[in-house]
């Protein structure tokens, strides 16, 4: 609580400061906020409960993802998967990032409809809970904390994924005549005061992928890089792009495969 | 059909060694198609974000097809016709009121799935441009636009170079990142005028 009054005063006292010092100070503020903040971070009583529910016996099949979902790295592997993830699971023949997959797993093994998971995926701001999909999510990510990215880009289905998934952030259309790559194809750009990765570069790729699934100050929800996709297409003008399909996986390969090589620090926190 | 034979195995020792390198099986183009198709069978109309919006005209077709930069015959026939598309004042007045222009520069609001339709777009100036002097959260997407009339004069000219270039920036430049205001339905004439005064009028905070 101290630490938000810190940031808030911080920020009312840069106003008047020079632009640039404000931006960068604004920017120094929020990292230290957020260093504090993940120390003990909410994400936490996500990944508790994500934990809870992949152990449990669920759903109209009465069996757990523990015991029955595959990962990539073995029945009910949760260690290092969330990093090596989009990659292709040959039962399900597609390339999937992970909160797909375990989708997927809720439905064939759990026997979960699908229209039932995807008709509330995300938190909204009036919710006072994250959906299970967000908490399992969670847990599943905070597997891979410390880990770095190692997203199979070798295998040619993955390669297709991530080149589709970047041709996808070229394209432009809608009213404003948007891509992703309007506000995410170069160096040093804003909108407003958001600081905007360039996803073409490791170094902006990482950025685009770290501390997601996140806990979002803003309306205190958790939310999921699903959740991230789909409210850049809001922003974008586009119509919204469907829940867990392969044009997400596409995008999310492109991200965490630009991003080989380096840390994944888990689930964080967001403004 | 020997030689056949000899080409084809050569193209897939070529595919082989593609797949074990671990690069891209397929061409550029090919990809754009896969997105495209990808785009249209996997997005859904929300709100008044029409189906309709995923298809490219003509201009997003041309920046798509060549990463932006088409060549130079595209870029003269579609630069013209998107000039011919804008549509000027009828009294021949550019210069609105700055005061409506700043307020409608600040605001952010138009064509997501979670705007009403009924509303009216903000002119979303501050998202990308740096624009009057008070205010410090502007983006940097687009150049700044601080002291523009002061270094380019209040001239009948630029009074109608502006207004076209918010009517419709890519009449002058065909894959600006800069969304086509009064093209797309966005902002009207007197609402393009006050922006215009904003940037041009000697009394806009952004000329002091």
């Amino acid at each position: 609580m101290k630490s938000r009054i810190a940031l808030v005063v911080a920020l009312s006292i840069a106003t008047v400061g020079p632009v640039a010092a404000q931006t960068k100070d604004a920017n120094a503020e929020f990292e230290k906020f957020r260093a504090e903040m993940e120390e003990s971070s909410p994400a936490e009583l996500f990944e508790a409960k994500g934990e809870e529910l992949w152990k449990a016996k669920r759903g109209p099949n009465k069996v757990s993802l523990a015991e029955s979902c595959d990962l990539g790295q073995g029945p009910g592997k949760v260690e290092g998967a969330w990093v090596k993830m989009p990659r292709y699971f040959a039962d399900a023949d597609a390339v999937m990032d992970g909160e797909r997959r375990i989708v997927w797993c809720m439905v064939e093994k759990q026997g979960f409809k699908f229209e039932d998971i995807a008709k509330k995926p995300f938190q909204g701001a009036n919710d006072n809970n994250a959906p299970d999909i967000t908490n399992l999510v969670t847990y599943v990510a905070s597997g891979s904390r410390n880990m770095a990215f190692d997203v199979p880009m070798h295998d040619p289905r993955v390669r297709d994924a991530f080149e589709t998934g970047r041709a996808m952030a070229a394209y432009r259309a809608g009213p404003y005549d948007f891509s992703c790559n309007t506000c995410h194809g170069a160096d040093g750009k804003r909108i407003r005061m958001q600081n905007l990765p360039n996803l073409s570069t490791p170094e902006g790729a990482i950025r685009g992928v770290q501390g997601w699934p996140g806990y979002r100050m803003t309306g205190g929800v958790m939310l999921t890089s699903q959740w991230r996709m789909n409210d850049c297409f809001r922003q974008q003008r586009f119509p919204e792009p469907k829940y867990a399909s392969q044009a997400v996986t596409n995008l999310l390969t492109y991200m965490a495969g630009n991003s080989n090589g380096q840390m994944y620090k888990g689930p964080g926190i967001k403004r | 059909m020997k030689t056949l034979a000899m080409i084809s195995g050569v193209a897939g020792a070529v595919a082989l060694l593609a797949g074990c390198a671990g690069g891209p099986s397929r061409s550029e183009a090919e990809y754009r198609q896969l997105a495209l198709d990808t785009i249209k069978r996997d997005f859904q109309a929300k709100g008044q974000a029409k189906f309709e919006r995923l298809t490219a005209d003509d201009v997003q077709q041309a920046c798509n097809a060549h990463a932006n930069t088409p060549p130079a015959d595209l870029v003269i026939k579609l630069t013209g016709a998107q000039l011919s598309t804008i549509k000027l004042p009828a009294d021949d007045k550019y210069l609105g009121d700055w005061k409506e222009g700043e307020k409608l520069a600040q605001s952010g609001r138009g064509f997501t799935w979670s705007d009403k339709a009924d509303q009216p777009a903000g002119g979303n100036c501050y998202n990308c441009h740096q624009i009057g002097p008070q205010e410090s959260s502007f983006g940097t997407v687009g150049p700044s636009l601080l002291g523009y009339g002061k270094t380019r004069g209040n001239t009948p000219e630029m009074q109608k170079y502006t207004y076209s270039k918010i009517y419709n920036a890519k009449a002058f430049n065909l894959c600006s990142e800069m969304p086509r205001f009064g093209h797309a339905g966005a902002l009207n004439e007197k609402q393009i005028k006050d922006l215009v005064a904003l940037l041009l009028d000697p009394a806009s905070p952004v000329n002091k």
